[in-house]
């Protein structure tokens, strides 16, 4: 199927010189959700924003279901939802005005069943005629999910929407995008909170400097990335790791207390099983053992020291 | 074209109207109220009449003129200036809007608005001074098209503006002597004559006079030169717009 979004070599160089996005390509598909990861400055809101129309490119061509986002803009952003990352509101306004508006704007005939539907789905409704300027910050973000979602969209961008929400409220959240998604919105959010890339992204991208460094299913990155560490817990300390246990790859941690044992999930063999039979042998008495696996922190910082 | 944009833009717009109905009608009635007191009764019994026409209904076309400039001008960068100011703008940007929609949803209602307002100062100064309308439709000509044109050049004010003191420079700083100058208070005759060769670098005094005209066929120049005068302006604003669009001015860079 061909992809949804579509952008290749895509720049942006800002009138001050400074160089956003630096010939970027990438393929999102229908229906999936792509997490884009970044530190502060990567590109990350740059290439939403002109992938929705906010800012014009200086270069390279970004298509939407096949049409360009500067030459048919009107077919690509009917097709788009935006929810910012700043928390920007009509103060004045009520909530069901905002949210009609937008869906005006987007040049739909008003449907009140469909807002009512929105409003409802995000907990909004008994706001509706209250002014945002009333709203806490939590439900002014879900009042922008409810002005994206008012058209209609095929395509939704989330630019950091969970900054600044409480955790029920993110997971409320994430349950709304899970139910977009089912329904065949194709879902593209960035996000600081790696956890949340790992629970409900299908793929994800990793930004710095205005360049992609990778784009890749979330499991396949994990596996490929992915490192895992047995932990075992001495009854007794050792001063030394036993000769008999030189060919692990083992380190002596907490003063003695505890054996760290690296080893690779993809491998055939995890040496796990000899290794506590050499254990064994050497007389080492275990406490407890755990394992953990790295995070998709762990890889994205890997990935993005390794890009400096 | 996406009427259902434009619509909703210029209705969101006249909202803001309603929300602020105290400040956007009842004061410019008020304050034309005051202009007929001062002028009209107190400056207005020592000068009678200009050209054949009582003083107090001679200043009313300046006074309409005064209020629809700057509400034009005020209400037309506002307007755009505010969602910039706030952010919301993204909103306008990233919807299936093209520019020229944008601008008839703005300054549509900008335009509306300073209509609004100069009828009711027609009809409260029909109350202190008796009025007749000679040409009508002139009068509608140079009604509507000077709210149109300042309410343009009010918009591209907002996207030009960097900070609400950019936004008001004009409106503040430059209007108000250009109308008080034009002659909205006297006719250009009773200057002496090297003021009256300098009044016409004014382009207010076209406008001015060309709508003083519409209602008493007095007039400091040819209505003629006056409607081609805002025909001219209107044609700037235009151009100046057209170029903000291609460029993405202040908006898309």
């Amino acid at each position: 199927m061909a992809p949804i979004v579509s952008v290749s070599n895509l720049s942006k160089t800002y009138a001050s010189g400074f160089k956003a996005l630096k010939g970027v390509s990438l393929d999102i598909e229908q229906g999936e959700i792509l997490a884009l990861l970044g530190p502060n400055g990567a590109g990350k809101t740059t290439l939403i924003s002109i992938i929705c129309g906010i800012v014009n490119p200086t270069g390279g061509t970004v298509l939407v279901n096949g049409h360009d986002v500067v030459r048919d803009f009107r077919e690509t952003r009917s097709m788009i939802g935006l929810v910012p990352q700043e928390l920007t509101t009509d103060a004045f306004e009520t909530v069901w005005n905002t949210v009609t508006f937008s869906r005006g704007l987007h040049g739909k005939k008003p449907n009140p069943a469909h807002i009512e539907k929105v409003l409802k789905d995000l907990s909004l409704w008994d706001k509706k005629d209250n002014m945002l300027r009333e709203l806490s910050g939590g439900m002014k973000r879900r009042v922008l999910i409810a002005k994206a979602l008012s058209h209609e969209p095929r395509v939704l961008f989330l630019d950091e929407p969970t900054a600044g929400v409480d955790v029920s409220l993110r997971k409320s959240m994430w349950e709304v995008v899970e139910r977009l998604r089912a329904s065949g919105v194709t879902i593209i959010l960035t996000t600081h909170y790696i956890e949340e890339a790992e629970e409900i992204a299908d793929r994800i991208g990793v930004i710095n400097g205005g360049e992609i460094l990778l784009v890749e299913d979330k499991t396949a990155l994990m596996s490929k990335l992915g490192r895992k560490q047995l932990r075992v817990d001495l009854s007794h300390p050792l001063e030394a790791i036993p000769e008999t246990l030189s060919s692990y790859n083992l380190t002596l941690e907490g003063d003695g207390h505890c054996l760290i044992y690296d080893y690779d999930t993809s491998a055939e063999r995890t040496g796990i099983t000899s290794l506590l039979a050499a254990l064994a042998e050497a007389g080492v008495r275990l406490k407890d053992i755990s394992t953990r696996q790295s995070s998709l922190e762990d890889i994205f910082v890997e990935i993005v020291g390794a890009g400096r | 074209m996406n009427i259902e944009a434009i619509k909703s833009i210029y209705f969101f717009e006249m909202a803001r109207t309603r929300r602020t109905l105290l400040q956007s009608v009842v004061s410019p009635v008020i304050s034309t109220s005051l202009y007929f007191i001062v002028f009209g009764a107190a400056i207005g019994q020592r000068i009678q009449e200009i050209n054949g026409v009582s003083y107090g209904a001679f200043i009313t076309p300046g006074l309409i003129m005064l209020t629809l400039l700057t509400q034009c001008i005020g209400n037309g960068s506002f307007g755009i200036y505010f969602p910039k100011f706030t952010g919301t703008i993204y909103e306008v940007l990233s919807s299936p809007v093209s520019m020229i929609e944008i601008v008839l949803g703005y300054v549509g209602a900008a335009a509306t608005k300073g209509l609004m307002i100069g009828t009711i100062i027609l009809l409260t100064a029909s109350l202190f001074v008796d009025l007749s309308i000679a040409h009508p439709i002139a009068m509608v000509f140079f009604f509507v098209l000077t709210a149109v044109s300042f309410s343009l050049f009010g918009f591209i004010i907002g996207i030009w503006a960097k900070d609400f003191e950019q936004l008001n420079l004009i409106p503040m700083l430059v209007i108000p002597p250009l109308v008080f100058l034009g002659g909205s208070f006297y006719s250009i005759d009773m200057l002496p004559p090297f003021w009256q060769a300098v009044s016409h670098f004014n382009p207010v005094l076209y406008l001015i006079s060309g709508f003083r005209w519409s209602f008493f066929e007095v007039s400091d120049v040819n209505p003629l030169f006056s409607a081609a005068i805002i025909l001219v302006f209107l044609t700037i604003c235009l151009s100046v717009l057209a170029w903000i669009f291609r460029t993405g001015y202040r908006l898309r860079n």
